[in-house]
């Protein structure tokens, strides 16, 4: 099924313009609906929220997408059910599943990752498993040929960045505030100049997130980087329509991608 | 820094922080940075004896150590009326003594701990203390060691818990602390604990998370266990002056486990000496209104460490119950997961109708009015008490004095307040 999930997630960067990466949380709305909308607008990338009772690095909108999903009774296996269904209705389009540690281990490292690759994922980010504790579920997703996508925040400098990028597939996610997810947003200068540091020690595309909710956010970070992600702003979108937020999501991400691809690379 | 003998329980976590399969440092990566600084940071005060006078001179003159080693006879008493006799018609009943951390400053082993981290983070040169609370006994100690040391406090605290606990609501607030009440998530203490990650990975430049128990990412399970271990130390050297010979058990209750480890950790090496950690069974073990983690739940990965979770069979994570609000936590420490599996230390667990009775008993037979938690532990030491011969020598640790929870005992008893 999982035929070449590396040549996904790297034609999505080898476009001619950065890519747009949007995510929404699986079990909250009508997700299969939700994710038909970010790619109809333009996403290339979709990130595919795992929840979890305690998302401790995420502000109040994903929080709340966690627990209406949870409250509704989504388990593993449906999350896994929305991406096999994601997968065969958009066989090109690279699909990450991101959330914490707890439920990627629950069964043992080697059942999700192979339940993962099953399901046509093509990378996951696992918020809180870092470098130190890759053992846990790094090797497992690299040998059924998913990438473990890391992330790069204001706090990691120079010289433990080449740990950080030691396994590291798919893209790198630069997270551009120390804080939570959807709530403050940084300067484009030090997003620059952050991308420009990540550059120099990896060929891999850089995305950058956290806080991005307008297309003119995201057109000035697109000008600096390789992706950027937009979150919280969906995610609030289908708390706040729920069944009927498709079409909403569809809007959103149709100006999001809009900005996106049509951003001038500034020259570094 | 512990011990490296080879063989020895107490040489635990190793240089990743783990004890064996669990603990680790499982956080989000802007943390990262900040806890292998922490490490650096605490390692440099392990090596520096002004460090350690400076932890020493508080915890004597400001806490009120070393805290009293105490026979309790009337209690020894009257376990033995009800021991059954041995096989050969000996009688039995062993002595109960107790390591008095309740009559600690503000009440509880607590403060040992923060006094050690709030030295911790003023060598850092951090300025802003943050914490999170449940019951409200860590969110006290927390406030008392920053206004002793005038630094901003902030204490998270779920809204249900300052609900029941407002009492120490206002203590917190008495000592200049900013209580914030937490909604998300089911608003219990470990939304709480959730909320200070938060507030600490945005804050990051300048603020220093006390963490209240020997959990969270390393180095904390083994910094707060070895701030703890003073309680452990003292009772090695207090029941070797007083009677010459070590006990034949210790027991503590846990919840997080932090002052189980500070007992037990200075004699985990100590082949003969048992030790019983005993955790809440709520309502019962049968069914989900429990807080036993190693007994009812499975090896997971939480709030920055692997350790022994209650959950479900997705990973996740299933709330506590327990009558004490201290001991209502899904997790525990790793290093009981590890104790536990390496099977130096036996865990039990005590029901609330088991330890409300233990409570009382302690009021009428010592005059000592028990926290909700070490009441657990009295519980479980009354039924080994009376199937262990009268020389045997029971040491249990009264981790906390009762006063915060005479409400919630009267609920309890059906009394009106």
């Amino acid at each position: 099924m999982n035929d070449n999930p590396a040549n996904r997630l790297s034609n999505a960067f080898a476009k001619a313009h950065p890519a747009l990466v949007c995510f929404v949380t699986a079990g909250d709305g009508d997700t299969d609906a939700n994710l038909d909308a970010l790619v109809a607008g333009g996403a290339d990338v979709i990130e595919l929220g795992m929840p979890f009772t305690d998302p401790m690095a995420d502000g109040p909108a994903i929080q709340a997408a966690n627990l209406r999903s949870l409250g509704k009774g989504t388990t593993t296996a449906d999350v896994l059910a929305i991406a096999t269904r994601f997968r065969a209705r958009h066989p090109d389009v690279p699909l990450v599943l991101m959330g914490y540690a707890n439920p990627m281990v629950r069964r043992g490292p080697e059942w999700f990752a192979s339940a993962a690759a099953d399901a046509g994922v093509d990378g996951v980010i696992c918020v809180d498993l870092g470098p130190e504790e890759d053992e846990d579920l790094g090797p497992a997703l690299r040998d059924a040929g998913i990438a473990v996508i890391r992330l790069a925040t204001p706090t990691t400098h120079d010289a433990r960045l080449p740990q950080v990028l030691e396994g590291a597939g798919g893209f790198l996610y630069y997270v551009s505030v120390a804080g939570i997810t959807g709530k403050q947003q940084a300067a484009s200068g030090s997003i620059a100049e952050a991308v420009a540091r990540l550059k120099a020690q990896t060929d891999l595309p850089v995305a950058v997130g956290f806080g991005v909710r307008t297309p003119e956010q995201a057109a000035d970070i697109a000008a600096h980087a390789d992706g950027v992600v937009v979150g919280s702003a969906l995610v609030e979108l289908v708390g706040e329509h729920g069944e009927n937020a498709p079409d909403r999501l569809r809007e959103a991400v149709s100006a999001l991608a809009k900005a996106v691809h049509s951003a001038e690379r500034a020259q570094p | 820094m512990t011990d490296q003998t080879p063989n020895s329980y107490r040489n635990q976590p190793d240089e990743r922080g783990h004890f064996g399969q669990f603990g680790g440092r499982y956080v989000a990566e802007t943390l990262m940075p900040l806890v292998l600084d922490l490490e650096r940071e605490y390692r440099a005060a392990q090596a520096d004896p002004e460090f350690q006078a400076e932890f020493d001179d508080l915890l004597e003159h400001y806490v009120g150590r070393p805290s009293p080693l105490y026979y309790a006879e009337r209690l020894t008493e009257e376990l033995r009326k009800s021991a059954p006799d041995g096989p050969n018609g000996e009688k039995r009943g062993a002595q109960v003594w107790f390591k008095r951390d309740e009559l600690n400053h503000t009440g509880a082993h607590k403060i040992n701990n923060c006094i050690g981290q709030i030295l911790l983070a003023r060598r850092m040169g951090k300025t802003r203390i943050i914490a999170e609370t449940g019951a409200g006994q860590h969110g006290v100690a927390t406030a008392t060691v920053c206004a002793r040391f005038g630094l901003p406090c902030t204490v998270y605290m779920g809204a249900t818990d300052v609900e029941r606990q407002q009492p120490n609501v206002f203590r917190m607030k008495l000592l200049g602390a900013e209580v914030i009440p937490v909604t998300s998530g089911r608003a219990t203490l470990k939304d709480a604990m959730n909320e200070g990650l938060r507030d600490w990975v945005a804050n990051v430049h300048d603020t220093f998370y006390i963490i209240g128990t020997a959990a969270g990412p390393h180095p904390y399970p083994e910094l707060v266990r070895d701030f703890q271990s003073v309680i452990g130390k003292e009772a090695r050297v207090q029941m070797q002056d007083r009677i010459g010979r070590l006990p034949d058990l210790l027991v503590a209750a846990i919840g997080g486990g932090s002052n189980a480890l500070g007992l037990f950790h200075p004699f985990l090496d100590d082949a003969d000496v048992k030790m019983l950690g005993v955790e809440a069974a709520g309502r019962g073990l049968d069914g989900n209104e429990h807080a036993a983690s190693l007994l009812g739940g499975a090896p997971g990965v939480l709030h920055g460490n692997k350790t022994y979770l209650l959950q479900d069979e997705d990973g996740q994570i299933t709330e506590g119950h327990s009558i004490s609000a201290g001991l209502d936590y899904p997790g525990i420490g790793p290093e009981h997961s590890w104790l536990k599996e390496s099977g130096r230390v036996e865990y039990t667990a005590i029901t609330d109708k088991q330890a409300l009775d233990a409570f009382q008993l302690l009021c009428r037979t010592e005059g000592i009015i028990p926290a909700l938690e070490p009441s657990h532990a009295i519980a479980a030491v009354a039924e080994r008490a009376r199937e262990m011969p009268c020389d045997a020598i029971i040491l249990a640790n009264l981790c906390g004095r009762g006063d915060k929870d005479i409400f919630t005992v009267a609920d309890a008893l059906g009394v009106e307040m």
